[in-house]
Order: C-alpha cells, then sequence, then structure tokens
C-alpha cells in the first residue's frame, strides 16, 4: 500500500541520510510537535476547519462593526476609511479565510474515507497546503499594523482603486498585503486541489468505480478543477498589480496606456467560477445529508452530479454578468445575460432532486437536516435574486445597491455557510466520537435562521429604494433608518448564533459527557460510517472492496452480493508515511518571503529609493532547502497491525 | 518476518485506480492549469499589444527593438534540448545511466543558453542606446507594451529557470550511486514539464515576436 512514492526502494539508507541533518519524528510523536509535523489527512483536515472557525469569528466581527455604522443615518462608529478597510477585510476574509477552507477542512477529513484510500495521493504537499493557507491568513491580517492600515479596496481590488498614485495614505501598504497573502492562499487551494483530483482519479478502493462514489467526493473533484482552471487567472491579475504597485509597469495604469477594464475581467474570469467554488462543496454536503434524513436513496445520483459538472462547466462563460454597466457593447452583454440566464436551469435541476429525495421518504428533523432545509429554502431565494440580475436592464438599477448584498448573501450565508454547518452538525460525531446535543443544535438553527433573515431581507428592499453599497454612511430623509436597524439587531442574532454553533463544534472535542456516536449514529448511507468514530490512524485496517453505491446503507440492508468486502490482512500490516517537518519548514520559507518582498523598498537620507531583497532571498532559499531535503527524505514510513476484527 | 524485510516486499509500484502513476496525474493536473496561467499572460499582451498612451494611437514599432535573429536562434535552442530530454527519459527507462547523464547535460546546457540568450536580450532591450524599451516606458514615453512583454517572458524565463534547475538536481543525484529505473517516471514528470515549456515557447514565438512582422 505504498502512497506517494516508488522511490522508496532503499528506506532505511534514505533514513539514514535525513536523519543527519533534521530528525523526522518518530511514530509515537504526540503532542505540538505532532500538530507540526503531521501529514495526516485528517489531522490536517482539522487544523483547517479550526482555523476556518476562529477566521469566521474575526470576520464575523468586522461583520458586525460594519452592521453598527449603518445603525442609523450619519453614524460615526467607524471613519470612512476605517468602513473601507472592515467590509475589504470582512470580504477577504470570509471568502478566502472562512468558506474555502472549511470546504477544504471537509474535503481533506471526508474524501479518502469516502472512496476508501489511506490517505491522500501526497500526504506532504497536503500539510504544505496547509501551513501555506495559515500564513496567508497571517499575512492578511498583519496589514492592520503597517503603513495605512488594511486594505480599503474592496475584496475586488478594483483597479484604480489600488493605483500607488491615488492611495489615500501615503505609502499605504494594505493592497500589498492582500496582493501577497491572496498568493499564499491560491498556492495552498492549488496545491490542495492537485492532491484531490489524484487522490480521487487514482486511489479509489478496489470496485469504488467514479458512479459509485459519493456526490460530496465527485463535488470535491469538480471544485478541484474549477480551482485548477479558475485561481490562475487571478494569480497573474495580481503578478501584474504586484509589478504595477512595485515596479512601475502600466497594467492597470490608464495615465500610462493601461486599461483598469482588464482588471475587472481578470478578476471576474476568476471571481464567477469561485463562487461556485464556494457552492458546490455546500451542495455535495447536502446531498449526503438529505437522503440520510429521508431514509431514501438520492434521487436522480447522475443527474445531480451531471448538473454540477454542467455548472462547473458553464460558470466560466458568465463572468461578465459582473460587469453589465460597464459597457462591454450590447452582443458581448446579451450573450452574458442569457448564459447567466441559462446556468440556472442547472441549479434548479438539483434543487429538484433534493425535493424529489424527500418526496415520500420518512423525515426525520434532527439538527443536520434542519440545516440542510435552511439550505435548499435560502438558497433558493438567493438563486431567484441572481437570476433577476441576470437580465441586464434590471441589473443596471441592482448594481451597486444593498439587493446585490442581499443576493450573495442569500447564496453565501443561506447556501454556503448553512450547508457547511450542516456538515458540522452530521459530520462530527465521526470525526470526535460524540453526539453533539440536539437541543442546543436546534437553538443555534434558530438564531441563525431568525437572525440571518433579518439582516438579509430587508436589504433586498433597501436596495430597491437605493441605498448604495459599500458607502459609509446615508443621510436623513431616504426613509433607510428602521430597515437597518432591522438589519443590525438581525445581525447580532445571527452573530451569537454562530458564536455558540462554533462554541458548540469546538467543545465536542473535549467534553466527555457528551453521549458517545458509535460507528454509524444516523443510520448514514456512505462508507465513512462503516469505520469506527473517531476514526482510526490508519483509516481501512483492511483494504474495502466496494460492491456498491452507498456501501454503508447496503451492507446494514442490501442484498447480500452488496455487502462490501475486505481485502485479506496481510502480515505486514498497514504502511503508513513517516511525519515530516518539511511542509512547515518550505511554508515559513515563503512566509519570510513574503515579509521580505513587502518590505525590501524604502527610501534612503538622500532621498533615493532602494531595494534590498536579504531578507526574500533568504526565505526563498529556506524554502528551496525545505523542498530539497522534503525530495531526498522520501516518504519513508512505518507498520500498524491493526487486530483481526479492527475496522 | 522481520519489519526491515516487511518493508522491502512492500516497496513495490504502488496500485493506482487508473494505472497511470500518481505524479504522472499531479503534472498532468499542474500543466492543465499552467495552460491558463500562460494563457491569461498572454491575453494580457495581446490586448495591450497595440495600444499606447502618449504616443497618440501611433503603436511602436517594435521591429526597431527586436533582435529577431537571436531569438530565432534561442527559439531552435530550446526545441532541441526537447530531444535531449526525451532521450534522456529514454535512456533511464532503459537503465543507462552514463547515457541519461550525458542526455540531461544536453538539455540543461542548452536550456542555459536559452536563459543567456534571454538576459542578453532584455539587458539589450533595456539599455542598448536607441531601444530603451522598459517596463513602464519606451524611449521615454509611457508605454504598455514592456509591461506585457518583460512579465510574458520573464515568466516564461523563470520556468526555464526551475526546469533547469530541477535537472540539475537530477544530474547531481545521478551521481550519488542512487539513480535506478525505478526513478525513470521521475525523470519522465520533470520531462513532460520541460516538454510543456517548450511548448508555450512554441506559442510565445509567433505571437510575441512573429506577429510583429505579419500585422
Ligand atoms: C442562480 C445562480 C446565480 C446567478 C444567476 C447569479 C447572478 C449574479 C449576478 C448577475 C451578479 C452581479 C450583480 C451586480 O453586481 O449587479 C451576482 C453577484 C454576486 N453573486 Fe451571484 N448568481 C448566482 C449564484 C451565486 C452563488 C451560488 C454565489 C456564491 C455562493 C453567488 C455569489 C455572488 C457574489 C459574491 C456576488 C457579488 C460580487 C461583488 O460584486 O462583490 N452568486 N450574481
Ligand atoms: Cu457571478
Amino acid at each position: 500500500m505504498a502512497i506517494e512514492s516508488l522511490k522508496y526502494a532503499s528506506p532505511d539508507t534514505e533514513t539514514k541520510i535525513e536523519a543527519k541533518v533534521f530528525p523526522r519524528p518518530s511514530q509515537y510523536t504526540t503532542g505540538l510537535v505532532d500538530w507540526l509535523t503531521t501529514i495526516d489527512h485528517k489531522k490536517i483536515g482539522l487544523m483547517y476547519g479550526m482555523a476556518a472557525l476562529f477566521f469566521l469569528l474575526v470576520g464575523g466581527i468586522e461583520a458586525l462593526l460594519i452592521r453598527s455604522q449603518l445603525w442609523s443615518h450619519n453614524m460615526e462608529v467607524l471613519t470612512n476609511r476605517e468602513y473601507n478597510q472592515m467590509f475589504t477585510m470582512h470580504g477577504t476574509t470570509m471568502v478566502f479565510l472562512v468558506i474555502m477552507p472549511l470546504s477544504a477542512a471537509f474535503f481533506n477529513y471526508l474524501m479518502p474515507l469516502q472512496i476508501g484510500a489511506r490517505d491522500v495521493a501526497f500526504p506532504r504537499m497536503n500539510a504544505l497546503s496547509l501551513w501555506c493557507f495559515v500564513s496567508g491568513g497571517i499575512i492578511l491580517n498583519l496589514s492592520w499594523f503597517f503603513t495605512g492600515g488594511s486594505p480599503a479596496i474592496g475584496w475586488f481590488g478594483y483597479a484604480p482603486l489600488t493605483d500607488t498614485r491615488f492611495a489615500e495614505v501615503l505609502g499605504d501598504m494594505g493592497p500589498d498585503f492582500w496582493i501577497f497573502s491572496l498568493q499564499m492562499l491560491g498556492l495552498a487551494s492549488l496545491l490542495a486541489s492537485f492532491n484531490f483530483i489524484t487522490t480521487i482519479i487514482n486511489m479509489r478502493a478496489p470496485g469504488m468505480t467514479m458512479m459509485r462514489m459519493p456526490v460530496f467526493t465527485w463535488m470535491t473533484l469538480i471544485v478541484s478543477f474549477l480551482i485548477i482552471l479558475a485561481f490562475p487567472a487571478i494569480t497573474i491579475a495580481l503578478v501584474e498589480l504586484m509589478f504595477d504597485r512595485t515596479y512601475g509597469t502600466n497594467f492597470y495604469d490608464f495615465l500610462e496606456g493601461g486599461k483598469p477594464h482588464l482588471w475587472q475581467h481578470l478578476f471576474w474570469i476568476f471571481g464567477h467560477p469561485e463562487v461556485y467554488i464556494l457552492i458546490l462543496p455546500a451542495m455535495g454536503i447536502v446531498s449526503e445529508v438529505i437522503p440520510v434524513f429521508s431514509r431514501k436513496p438520492l434521487f436522480g445520483y447522475g443527474l445531480v452530479i451531471f448538473s454540477g459538472a454542467i455548472i462547473g462547466f458553464m460558470g466560466f462563460a458568465v463572468w461578465s454578468h459582473h460587469m453589465f454597466t460597464t459597457g462591454m457593447g450590447v452582443v458581448a452583454t446579451s450573450a452574458f445575460s442569457i448564459l447567466t440566464m441559462l446556468i440556472a436551469i442547472p441549479t434548479g435541476v438539483k434543487i429538484f432532486n433534493w425535493i424529489g429525495t424527500m418526496w415520500g421518504g420518512r423525515i426525520r428533523f434532527d439538527t443536520p437536516m434542519l440545516f440542510a432545509l435552511g439550505f435548499i429554502t435560502m438558497f433558493m431565494i438567493g438563486g431567484f435574486t441572481g437570476i433577476m440580475h441576470s437580465s441586464v436592464p434590471i441589473d443596471a438599477q441592482h448594481q451597486d445597491s444593498y439587493f446585490v448584498v442581499a443576493h450573495f448573501h442569500y447564496v453565501l450565508i443561506g447556501g454556503a455557510l448553512f450547508g457547511l454547518f450542516c456538515g458540522f452538525y452530521f459530520w462530527l460525531p465521526k470525526m470526535t466520537g460524540r453526539m453533539l446535543n440536539e437541543k442546543l443544535g436546534k437553538f443555534v438553527f434558530t438564531l441563525m435562521f431568525i437572525g440571518f433573515n433579518l439582516t438579509f431581507f430587508p436589504m433586498h428592499y433597501l436596495g430597491m429604494i437605493g441605498q448604495p453599497r459599500r458607502t459609509h454612511s446615508y443621510n436623513e430623509g431616504h426613509g433607510f433608518e428602521t430597515w437597518n436597524q432591522i438589519a443590525t439587531i438581525g445581525s447580532f442574532i445571527l452573530g451569537i448564533g454562530i458564536a455558540i454553533g462554533v462554541y458548540q463544534f469546538v467543545s465536542a472535542f473535549f467534553n466527555k459527557r457528551l453521549k458517545p456516536a458509535g460507528k454509524n449514529p444516523w443510520d448514514a448511507r456512505t462508507l465513512e460510517w462503516t469505520l469506527s468514530s473517531p476514526v482510526k490512524e490508519y483509516n481501512f485496517a483492511r483494504n474495502p472492496i466496494i460492491k456498491a453505491r452507498d456501501q454503508a446503507w447496503e451492507n446494514n440492508y442490501g442484498p447480500k452480493e452488496n455487502h462490501s468486502q475486505k481485502e485479506p490482512l496481510d502480515d505486514h500490516g498497514v504502511h503508513m508515511p513517516d511525519r515530516s517537518w518539511y511542509p512547515l519548514l518550505t511554508a515559513v520559507g515563503l512566509f519570510v518571503m513574503v515579509i521580505g518582498m513587502l518590505f525590501h523598498a524604502s527610501i534612503d537620507a538622500s532621498g533615493e529609493l532602494v531595494r534590498n531583497y536579504t531578507v526574500a532571498v533568504a526565505g526563498g532559499v529556506v524554502s528551496t532547502i525545505g523542498i530539497i531535503m522534503w525530495s531526498l527524505e522520501g516518504p519513508a514510513g512505518y507498520h500498524l497491525f491493526p487486530k483481526e476484527k479492527e475496522e | 518476518m522481520s519489519d526491515a524485510a516487511a518493508h522491502a516486499l512492500d516497496h513495490h509500484e504502488p496500485v493506482t485506480s487508473t494505472g497511470i502513476p500518481n505524479k504522472k496525474v499531479l503534472m498532468w493536473a499542474f500543466l492543465g492549469s499552467d495552460c491558463m496561467f500562460f494563457g491569461t499572460l498572454i491575453s494580457t499582451h495581446l490586448i495591450y499589444r497595440k495600444i499606447s498612451a502618449t504616443v497618440g494611437g501611433n503603436f511602436l514599432d517594435i521591429r526597431d527593438v527586436f533582435d529577431i535573429e537571436l531569438t530565432s536562434f534561442s527559439t531552435f535552442i530550446l526545441l532541441a534540448s526537447s530531444l535531449f530530454m526525451a532521450l534522456a527519459v529514454s535512456a533511464i527507462h532503459k537503465g543507462n545511466l552514463n547515457s541519461t547523464r550525458w542526455m540531461l547535460f544536453g538539455t540543461i546546457i542548452f536550456g542555459a543558453i536559452f536563459l543567456a540568450c534571454q538576459v542578453y536580450e532584455f539587458t539589450h532591450f533595456v539599455y542598448a542606446p536607441g531601444n530603451e524599451l522598459t517596463l513602464s516606458s519606451y524611449r521615454g514615453e509611457p508605454h504598455v507594451f514592456g509591461s506585457t512583454f518583460y512579465v510574458l517572458t520573464g515568466t516564461h524565463g523563470t520556468h526555464v529557470a526551475i526546469g533547469v534547475f530541477w535537472l540539475i538536481g537530477w544530474l547531481v543525484y545521478s551521481f550519488t550511486g542512487k539513480m535506478s529505473t525505478a526513478d525513470a517516471m521521475d525523470v519522465e514528470c520533470c520531462g513532460l514539464y520541460w516538454h510543456f515549456v517548450d511548448i508555450v515557447w512554441i506559442i510565445i514565438f509567433p505571437v510575441v515576436y512573429l506577429m510583429e512582422y505579419a500585422f
């Protein structure tokens, strides 16, 4: 069961070489060193999840500050600039540091279990992805402490807001931090996606054909493809912007021949696939949960997957619906309008599939199911407003108003976040081995559902009567106050709901009084539920041989020939790859390199610009050493010997 | 059975669902993604090719700057390096270490010549009197051509440089006495990368250079 490479033909000699340079943690490592050097997809998934939940609270506080500022007309909770910083940081944090990594947490933890694999294809690369994500998050938030504070350019960073000459504060570094942190986060997502694609294509257990894979795994695959094809556009756009800001190129500089419009295109060529990157994982989660709590197989499995793929594919052809008011010309505008209307079809198909699944089922309303139902209903409202602004003349009214804010929060909170919370309530028993408190769960759902609708439903109306988005305050006499106050009250209710939810998730890992979960508390359907909770370090003691879709369910209720089998226990046990320091070292090197780049330029006594790359180069050297040592050490490994009866 | 013996038994090539080694799938996925990187850069260049702020719509005649003979030569060198690379992969598959070494060496040298040409080209474009095509201007006037040109070809050059370092890594490794046919697949991945970078140049050369002489 060699996982990573064929290079460990002579593991012993290899281990000796590297042991002299940097001792490799043994298989008995525990505590902090274990978490820092682990390459276990489950632990990496948990760290992804915990870091993302932390950032959820950070982004939430930023949101509450925005809402406090908008409580009434001409409030001064935040200054103009602070307000701009707040919505920039809020948007960037929620998209890149919360929803994406939460999805990545589930991908990491569940996907290998769902396809019957020992781990992902490249466990150490997976660890590198985690540490790049963490350093990206740190870099973004470091911006608060340097010249100009955090970026004030919006999560979309439109040119020429990012032009150095138009900076409100001389030498504003905010956009630079933003650029480099997005590059780091992009790297993290790319590495993870290459890994997931390889794992799903190549490491399925015997009998796990593509059309037997759980829908969540399918969505992982589709999202990974979206990431590797969409992120390059923003990576290059950011490289160009970095050159503009640092070396004076003219890509987006309209005074010197550049076109700010190009930025919008590149950003949204990435940005629209990105919104599907955010929603498809949640759709995958809900597609797992609804069948379980309806006690019926998913209605139209093939169709759900196919429409997911179509959504992903068409997602690359609708980006300009974010630019209807920029004057692209009639033909382009109409084409993008029609395509945007069309993309609603596969989205609608999925909704009918979920309804069809529930139809005639024996529905149980446990917390995961409540969140799944919340997802469907709220996502539908967001979808409807989406279709509304696919119409060009109507969008001319919506653009840059609170109506758009209502739209994307219905899809992002009511959709993505509800879906992810649904996933937590559903799978935490598997991850922790304990059942969560149902009453508290339902309470969280109620708070979130009420708070969410109180906050964002009025925004439809506010947008219609003309409240602009991204605007620090409004004057008296527009009639904006009442609904803004309701929204602010709602946002605090939502905030409290989320905070309790996060508390409940984290405490599930420590609270020994919670009921033990057992293998399959929900009577669920997919392969991970055949394993003990929490899942053992080695996942499967013996390779499963898959006979059907919904394998756990078939094992319990299906005909004999559909029961999964196990490969015989062989006498050399389960091969486990060794822990490694090098992913962390490589990421630290990259972090130092970024810091070096951020601070490389200074003005000397005579007013000359001096560039000093020492720190950046040092960082680069550290990560190069990391990579070289990484390839020399090889995956190495040890063996575990599970007992005959263990799963 | 002792642990070490068990180890030895366990270390055959992993069985994958598709039969294709994991690293190869990874490399193909990366190359797919890299297409999008270069696609974005090339589109940026094409969009901006004839735009200038201050030269009043009279686009610059880049032919005055280009040194097409030199670039044609370096293009040829880069293409030829792909042949060496292919031979290196075939040699390691056959277990012929000596020939692998020489072929790797050839690839490295040709890659390095290409890079040297590019360094010369960049310096020449920026500093030679009458050229003065910088990142932000052309003969002192603000211009976008330099921005897109240098960032695009520079990114390609960076890819070549990474490839050269990777190949040097293999060359050094071949002298440790540990290189065997077991490494063939890894060398092949390196080769995939190298050929891809070559193919990208086959697109860049006509689109960025030759087209200036045609349209
Ligand atoms: C039925 C499917 C959807 C359609 C037809 C649709 C359509 C649109 C359109 C036309 C806009 C531009 C509005 C404007 O700025 O005037 C927009 C904005 C937006 N949509 Fe959607 N959308 C859909 C689903 C989604 C989903 C699933 C997400 C995310 C999970 C999403 C997230 C966003 C975001 C974040 C924005 C605002 C971006 C910004 O300007 O900052 N949308 N949508
Ligand atoms: Cu969109």
